[in-house]
């Protein structure tokens, strides 16, 4: 378990993280998303103690990380994986000697490397890449071989910053597909940094939105997107529709798929009354689908709207034009 | 001006010259080699984006480094007689010329070998922290792995240059091909041994780039 408490992060005289308070349980995915510079990668490294912090803690496992030094801190981040954006093997090695660094710098013995690569190699797909160099590798090999090296340590955590920013979509599904695995096999817990909403719909269970350094809202990926909070407004931006200018505009989010599909044929069934169908978008999340829908409707019909989304317990808001 | 004959060229001349110039060249390449390789790693070490940041020590040696290569090579060495008649007892001689050699070389090499190391991804490094490798397991592992092909590639432009500095020696008693082109050709008016020896210096020059095109290509 992390819990990052009142975390404090400045460069000079910029405040970069302010107040961070989030709680991360074991075997959660959780995602970090915010625009860039909000300081998400800044968040991340902390955790594995690549940045110091003026402020707070963050205490994982039980373990207080600023009391960390030197070889306690290594020791730390043998248990901590971490990929990134770029890629980061040595070009000229192959992808059994990018992936057996870190059992050389841990001095684990070679047949019990080979094991571990070995086995690696075969849940990230690249058996046959075994004696390949790393740069005649494709873009989502390349990071199959970061994924495979940042676990080789057997850690408990794994931490992505924006690891699928630099691949084409199909790619970015192999991989996120592959980190899914990694977390149902092996209870692994994943941080993932990104700014792709996608990327949190598919993988996380609970989100935090970062703002210029403040965490703004935090909790459970449906329920964030169910509330709709600002920072998550700002952050896809406003409903991309029109909303008319006359009658009522209102917002229904639907997480049950079944209901989703169903609901305009019971609401025109039941009710009875003319509405305009303005929007309606279908997200897929990691458990289910969030239907979201806006109707416009008219003043005088407005209340038996809202009694129909009671009486049948819907979630629904009313949105006013900008 | 006195005709020699090829054979007293080749037996009494060149070979003895080239004898001198390839041991200068040969140890003045392992000590800049060394030292230079030790100073590119202080640099990085505590450089900007480094293995521990140190402003004002990456300052200090940033300006020691700039200082010495400001130096025109003769004047160098001119310059720290002194220094080279109490480490190495005389001031002629080939051995005497290893100092000021070194001297030379290793700011040139030390910034070439850091300039390789730059090279080097960041991620690449945060990626080695990040799995718990201490600094000198970076160096190790990570660093000259990464740039190994770039360093040879800086090793033949530093050897080539060393060359050359052991001409400019040469004229300050050290011996050598330098000294011989200038003191059996250019001083005696006998253009036959001067451009004779500036193609064995050319030969020299072709060789070592090729040599190391050749070791580039195969660690690449
Ligand atoms: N080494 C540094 N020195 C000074 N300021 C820094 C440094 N690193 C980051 N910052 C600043 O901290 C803020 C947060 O940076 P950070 O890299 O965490 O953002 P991010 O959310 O990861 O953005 P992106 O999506 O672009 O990666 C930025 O305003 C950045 O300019
Ligand atoms: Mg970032």
């Amino acid at each position: 378990m992390i819990t990052i408490e009142n975390l404090h992060k400045r460069y000079h005289d910029t405040e970069v993280l302010n107040s961070i308070n989030i709680t991360i349980d074991d075997g959660d995915i959780y995602g970090l998303i915010g625009r860039s510079g909000a300081g998400k990668s800044t968040l991340l490294r902390c955790i594995n103690g690549l940045e110091t912090f003026q402020g707070g803690s963050i205490v994982i496992d039980g373990v207080d990380i600023a009391t960390l030094h030197d070889k306690s801190l290594r020791e730390l981040r043998k248990n901590i994986g971490m990929i990134f954006q770029g890629f980061s093997l040595i070009d000229r090695k192959t992808v059994y000697e990018n992936i057996a660094i870190p059992l050389e710098c841990w001095h684990i013995p070679k047949p019990e490397q080979k094991e571990r690569i070995e086995k690696l190699l075969k849940i990230v797909g690249l058996e046959s890449k075994r004696d390949q160099k790393a740069r005649d590798l494709s873009g989502g090999q390349k990071q199959r071989v970061a994924i495979a090296r940042a676990m080789v340590m057997n850690p408990k955590i794994l931490l992505c910053d924006e690891a699928t920013s630099a691949l084409d979509p199909k790619t970015t599904d192999e991989i996120l597909e592959l980190l899914l695995e990694l977390n149902k096999e092996y209870g692994i817990t994943i941080i993932m940094v990104t700014h792709q909403m996608s990327v949190i719909h598919r993988m996380c269970t609970k989100m935090s939105i970062l703002e210029n350094g403040h965490c703004m809202v935090s909790g459970d990926v449906k329920e964030v997107f169910l509330e709709q909070p600002q920072a998550l407004q700002n952050l896809v931006g406003i409903l991309e529709c029109n909303l008319p200018e006359t009658g009522i505009n209102i917002e229904v989010l639907i997480t049950d798929e079944a209901v989703g599909q169903q609901f305009h044929s019971d609401l025109s069934l039941s009710l009875k009354k003319p509405y305009k169908l303005i929007n309606s978008s279908l997200t897929h999340y990691r458990e289910g689908v969030l239907s979201a829908f806006v109707i416009n409707v008219s003043q005088e019909d407005y209340q038996d709207f809202l009694d129909y989304f009671d009486a049948n317990h819907l979630n629904y808001k009313r949105i006013e034009r900008e | 001006m006195v005709d020699y004959s090829w054979n007293v060229i080749i037996f009494q001349i060149i070979f003895p010259s080239m004898g001198v110039t390839l041991l200068m060249v040969l140890c003045a390449t392992v000590l800049a080699c060394l030292l230079g390789f030790c100073l590119a790693i202080a640099l990085f070490w505590v450089g900007k984006h480094g293995l521990s940041p140190n402003e004002k020590c990456y300052a200090t040696l940033n300006i020691v480094v700039s200082f010495i290569r400001s130096f025109p090579f003769i004047i160098l060495a001119i310059s720290i007689l002194p220094i080279t008649r109490f480490i190495t007892g005389s001031v002629i001689g080939w051995e005497s010329a290893l100092f000021p050699l070194t001297v030379a070389a290793t700011p040139f090499m030390g910034r070439i070998f850091e300039n390789c190391f730059k090279e080097v991804s960041l991620d690449l490094i945060d990626a080695a922290r990040s799995f718990g490798a201490t600094n000198l397991q970076i160096v190790f592992k990570i660093l000259i792995p990464a740039t190994l092909p770039s360093i040879v590639n800086g090793g033949v432009l530093s050897v080539i240059q060393i060359l050359s500095l052991t001409t400019i020696a040469g004229t300050l008693g050290a011996g050598g091909i330098g000294a011989s082109a200038l003191i059996y050709g250019y001083q005696s008016f006998n253009d036959k041994i001067m451009y004779t020896l500036v193609i064995v210096l050319f030969v020299l020059v072709l060789a070592i780039q090729l040599l190391g095109d050749y070791v580039y290509k195969r660690i690449k």
